[in-house]
């Protein structure tokens, strides 16, 4: 890792406006559908790809949301970054709505992404130095400033700007584009970068490279992370708090050690326990829930997961459950089980 | 203990633009009823060494030296007509895409009943009642309506299990899995791994589980050959390589997993990349990245050392700890 003797100009990271107190992103029924066609003579079809998806980010922390695929874990990143437009539900930085009281324009430089493929998010015709300094110079940096930019962040990535500045996407190894696209993102002084699947195609050894780079950036530059992968035991690594989705809506949500240790959702506690083992004596005997997910192509009615789950009862067929409170800590469910009077029979305080 | 497949000395080096030395001096064996797993990362060998078992590389750039012995037949010398055979009867093969592996355009009865009737020679409605018997033994629901149903009408982990269905349709010897459940969903997976696990039991297979994967690798297999660079570094049973690894490549994969790793506490790394395979590796091709490297782990090619009971480690450490223990 190089250390930079010469003072460095970055962007004018956009200004900390709410406080300490003010999440930095608070997000209220997000919703997306996708009309699909459906045959011949049936009816339109929906995908509901994010059904009024609610959480905030505070500043300084990491939220991890999991979910297998098909949960609108990657289409919630997209729309918190305006790549699509949102059937409803608002997105606010910092306490400002986007859209009013913040451009898209500054949201981008206050919020940015980075993509699973690593190649894919690359122009292939750009080097190294230029695709990073891209970003800085449509945001009014001279292109000298930017080059030097793109070189210092380089470093802190931990790829040497002599050898790497005037290579091309393909001529770098998968674990080394990953840290171009972070460097990248990083040129914009972002407060939030977004981390979708980014450490899920790279090997073991180098993905544990790549999370000891995401911990250090964090600290050097008070950054706030929202991570999206499937992998659990990552999830589990890097966040504070964790979403857990289903079929476009959050589960359950709360502190990472709340969540692993006590799931209140029955799809939680499946997800987990589907992680292989870790111990050779000790191998899984039962797998924890039967079937594949169902398509997000008109979903179930009422909770998502009662086609599923072994506790489903007629009730959990009809309304959707709402994200209730499990403890005054933060950890929700939205599960019948955990909510006092559901009218479930394994409900807190129902007559058993 | 007999062994099924003795594969020895293998090499592979592809030609074209570039020469990639695939597979550098590999040697294993497969013992009856075993499974073994390969495991290493992308460009590690582990899919090619697999597919040179059921001769599928690309014939014209494709150089293959050593010998590969399943059932004591020479794999590297049969005909066209011998591997039409052999393939799918003695060894079969499931992949990580089933929706690339299967025919788009046959129902999955019609493509398990055409291997029957290949293999086995049986009519047309044996094969289709063996199809929805083994249809049944991977657990596909309501069986009998899934036999005309086309792959893309299918979901991502029924679509693995019909694959497995076809694989296992002429009860073959050995299987072999190139990375089975990687595309699948966590739920999905493990439930896939399950079922291989008891067919495997059932059916008196032995298997060679290809992947990247420790965690599945712990649930599936009895031994484990760990590939880098084209070779096989290490080989044991599954908790000697999971518990007590000698080589250094084992070792910093195991301490870079997040498994139990708590937030806030650095990761083990291995520092740099894998090399690249233009040439075949002269000295150790782990040395550049490993901590216990010594002068002349970069001078000559390691020792192959054997520790006893099937337990192999090509690392100059490995040589100390033997006759240490000696």
């Amino acid at each position: 890792m190089s250390e930079a003797t010469a003072p460095v100009d970055m962007l004018e990271p956009v200004e900390d406006r709410g406080g300490v107190a003010q999440p930095l992103l608070q997000v209220t029924g997000l919703t997306k559908h996708f009309p699909v066609r459906g045959d011949l003579f049936s009816a339109r079809k929906t995908v509901r790809a994010v059904d009024n998806v609610s959480f905030s980010v505070l500043k300084g922390e990491t939220v991890g949301i999991v979910g297998e695929s098909g949960c609108g874990k990657s289409t919630t990143a997209r729309l918190l970054m305006h790549l699509m437009k949102s059937d409803a539900g608002d997105v606010v930085y910092d306490g400002m709505q986007v859209g009013r009281a913040l451009s898209l324009r500054e949201l981008r430089r206050g919020m940015q992404m980075v993509f699973q493929d690593s190649y894919a998010s690359l122009n292939p015709r750009l080097t190294i130095e230029e695709s990073i300094a891209f970003g800085p110079k449509v945001h009014g940096m001279a292109d000298q400033a930017a080059r030097k930019l793109s070189h210092e962040l380089l470093g802190k990535v931990g790829l040497r700007p002599e050898i790497f500045a005037n290579r091309y996407p393909h001529e770098i190894s998968g674990g080394q584009r990953q840290r171009v696209n972070i460097a990248r993102a990083l040129a914009l002084s972002p407060r939030l970068v977004i981390l979708d699947e980014a450490v899920s195609a790279l090997d073991k050894s180098v993905e544990a490279q790549v999370l000891n780079l995401l911990a250090d950036l964090k600290r050097e530059f008070g950054l706030t992370y929202l991570f999206i992968s499937h992998d659990l035991n990552v999830v589990r690594y890097i966040s504070d708090r964790v979403l857990v989705m289903y079929l476009g809506e959050v589960v359950e949500l709360g502190p990472v050690d709340k969540v692993w240790d006590e799931p209140a959702h029955p799809y939680t506690r499946a997800l987990l326990a589907a992680m292989p083992s870790s111990d050779p004596d000790n191998r899984t005997k039962t797998p924890p829930i039967s079937g594949d997910p169902p398509n997000p192509i008109d979903p179930p009615s009422g909770c998502r997961f009662h086609t599923r789950c072994p506790f489903a009862e007629p009730l959990c067929a009809g309304a959707t459950p709402k994200l209730s409170a499990v403890d005054a800590r933060g950890h929700e469910a939205a599960c019948y089980m955990a909510i006092p009077g559901s009218g479930h029979s394994r409900a807190p305080g129902a007559s058993a | 203990m007999t062994n099924l497949v003795e594969i020895d000395h293998l090499n592979i080096r592809f030609t074209g633009e570039r020469t990639v030395h695939a597979v550098n001096d590999l040697s294993l064996t497969l013992g009856e009823g075993e499974v073994l797993g390969l495991l290493g990362e992308s460009g590690s060998g582990k899919s090619v060494t697999l597919r040179a078992l059921m001769r599928l590389l690309p014939r014209q750039r494709t150089q293959i030296s050593g010998s590969v012995k399943v059932l004591g037949n020479d794999v590297l010398a049969m005909s066209d007509e011998e591997l039409s055979d052999f393939r799918g009867q003695t060894v079969s093969m499931i992949f990580q895409e089933p929706a690339l592996a299967l025919d788009p355009v046959y129902t999955i009865g019609r493509q398990i009943a055409e291997t029957v009737m290949r293999h086995e020679g049986k009519s047309q409605t044996d094969a289709m009642a063996r199809a929805l018997e083994m249809l049944e033994v991977v657990r596909i629901p309501s069986a009998k309506r899934r036999l005309g149903a086309y792959p893309h009408e299918m979901s991502g982990g029924m679509r693995q299990r019909a694959m497995i269905a076809l694989a296992l349709s002429c009860k073959p010897r050995i299987l072999l899995a190139d990375e089975p459940t990687t595309a699948l969903d966590a739920t999905v997976q493990i439930q896939i791994l399950l079922l291989l696990r008891e067919l495997q039991r059932a059916f008196g297979m032995s298997v060679i589980f290809v992947t990247h994967d420790i965690g599945v690798a712990i649930e599936i297999c009895d031994r484990v050959a760990v590939m880098y660079a084209g070779q096989i570094v290490e080989t044991g049973t599954l908790s000697q390589i999971v518990r007590s690894p000698l080589h250094p490549y084992p070792r910093g994969l195991l301490a870079s997993t997040t498994h139990g790793a708590r937030r806030g506490e650095r990761l083990g790394t291995i520092p740099g990349t894998p090399p690249s395979l233009d040439k075949a590796p002269t000295s150790c091709s782990f040395a550049p990245r490993c901590a216990s490297a010594e002068a002349r782990c970069s001078e000559a090619l390691p020792p192959a050392v054997d520790m006893g009971a099937g337990r192999m480690a090509r690392c100059i450490l490995a040589e100390r700890a033997a006759i240490e223990s000696a």
